[in-house]
């Protein structure tokens, strides 16, 4: 179960190629909304994809302070620690 | 500084395009210049069927409730200058209140300005901080919005999917985060594309998992079952129900909502919620309109039967021409999926112009980034309207929808 950050911002990278309609090249620092220009729907979306392909919850709540993708990073792992 | 009116680029960008496309007019600017009846009126000149009001009963005209209204005037004034929890209530909301909680067969009911204000009323009157609420992903911005002021944890589940909501709920009991209750928030017709929830297999989930369910029958108060008390009352599941929320400005032909419930503290939400506490109380002519209205859907279900039968015969028109719908059972909301986002704005702009009024919706207002032309049904539509309004699609939209790059 102990995925490695690596293992899932490369995970990350796949689920949000499907949203990622301009196909910019995504890393850590990318910001998920304003970068890849995708609306609010899009990311609630991506995270819904997420939270299955982990078998986790990310409350909707959680992700004001989300941004990049290292910020989701840290939300999955802090997710998977919790509960299981 | 940088400009506050910045971060809007793209969106006034996407707007002017809007306005290239259709030679300065657009959704958003669109006046009605004058009302001939509930299905007619002048837009640009021309006289219009209008197919995109929500005027789901076409009550807008009874002669009753502008009778009501315009005694509501002269005997209480324009407005009411001041919120209910201040000022003081007006024997009308009163009265509203309770025929309303009648009509819907619940012990308590309380009436809100604006429809919006009765979802974030309710929800955030309902929900807390320690609260979990579960929001199906197409809901209305309404219910959105109300889940942010609650400030509950928010989990979203698949769009009428009742084992991704049981799975969710598994989740979060796994989890040993939650806290205090939970709330469940539906809608009866969802206002895109005009699907039902399939509430009974809800609530098998709300007898394995318990919570609080919250129906949001806006598009189907007055519409609905046997005596217009929503989808709650044509899946026979009013029992299971715990809140009901709906608005006046569709099926009621007025502006304002209401919450209804039979729990014993229901009354405490006029102390807490703040969408209700902080605002000014309905106009009385807009109350009265209201409870006139209420009446005339609790006294005259043919009006019901009238809007079945032109909600069926426009789905099946619109089948004939082959368009791709929402949804296969036919509501007073019929949606036809449009092409790329310039196509379906060059044909809502054919449609106007060839004499119906339809509304255009586009992502991220809609699922699945699908552009819509979207229908609603009256039940003052007459065949002829209903009839015209197909043969205009057949002319505009028909073998026309696969996507192009412009228009």
């Amino acid at each position: 179960m102990a995925e490695s950050p690596e293992q899932i911002f490369s995970e990350l990278c796949r689920l949000i190629e499907p949203f990622n309609s301009k196909g910019i090249t995504v890393t850590l620092d990318t910001d998920i909304a304003a970068d890849l220009n995708i609306d609010s729907v899009a990311v609630m979306d991506f995270v819904m994809e997420i939270e299955d392909r982990f078998d986790i919850d990310i409350p909707l709540n959680l992700l004001a302070e989300t941004h990049t993708m290292r910020d989701l990073v840290g939300v999955v792992q802090q997710r998977m620690g919790q509960g299981s | 500084m940088v400009d506050l009116f910045e971060k809007y680029g793209d969106i006034a960008q996407r707007h002017a395009k809007m306005l290239e496309l259709t030679g300065g007019e657009n959704a958003v600017s669109l006046t009605m210049e004058q009302f001939l009846s509930p299905t007619r009126a002048i837009i640009g000149g021309r006289e219009t069927i209008l197919a995109g009001t929500n005027n789901y009963m076409g009550i807008t005209f009874d002669p009753d409730c502008i009778e009501a209204g315009k005694k509501a005037l002269e005997e209480f004034g324009t407005g009411t200058t001041g919120s209910r929890i201040a000022n003081g209530s007006y024997v009308l909301h009163r009265e509203l209140e309770q025929e309303l909680a009648r009509f819907l067969n619940r012990k308590h009911c309380i009436a809100f300005t604006t429809g919006y204000q009765a979802n974030l009323g309710m929800i955030a009157g309902l929900a807390g901080p320690n609260d979990t609420v579960f929001l199906d992903a197409d809901s209305h911005s309404s219910i959105y919005d109300g889940c942010a002021l609650s400030g509950a944890r928010l989990v979203r589940f698949r769009h009428n999917d009742p084992d991704d909501l049981d799975k969710r709920l598994t989740r979060l009991a796994r989890s040993g985060e939650e806290k205090g209750g939970r709330l469940v928030v539906l809608e009866g017709i969802y206002s895109m594309l005009g699907d039902r929830a399939p509430l009974r297999d809800f609530i098998e989930v709300k007898r394995r998992h318990g919570f609080g369910l919250l129906v949001d029958e806006a598009h189907s108060f007055g519409v609905l079952g046997e005596n217009g008390r929503g989808l709650q009352e044509e899946a026979g599941v009013e029992d299971e129900v715990d809140f009901v929320v709906g608005t006046f400005s569709k099926s009621v032909g007025a502006i304002g909502g209401f919450g209804a419930g039979d729990h014993p503290m229901f009354e405490i939400l006029r102390y807490v919620s703040r969408p209700y506490m902080f605002t000014a109380s309905s106009s009385p002519s807009s109350a009265a309109t209201a409870l006139a209205a209420v009446r005339k859907l609790a006294a005259e279900p043919e009006r019901r039967d009238r809007l079945r039968h032109n909600s069926a015969r426009l789905h099946a028109g619109f089948k004939a021409l082959g368009l791709e719908l929402g949804c296969d059972v036919p509501s007073p909301v019929i949606a036809v999926r449009g092409p790329d986002e310039p196509g379906t704005i060059a044909m809502w702009h054919a449609l106007l112009h060839a004499g119906v009024y339809v509304n255009i919706a586009l992502p991220p207002g809609t699922p699945g980034k699908v552009c819509l032309l979207r229908c609603s049904v009256s039940a003052a539509h007459t065949d002829a309207d209903i009839d015209r309004i197909i043969e205009l699609f057949g002319q505009v939209v028909a073998g026309r929808t696969e996507a192009r790059a412009a228009v």
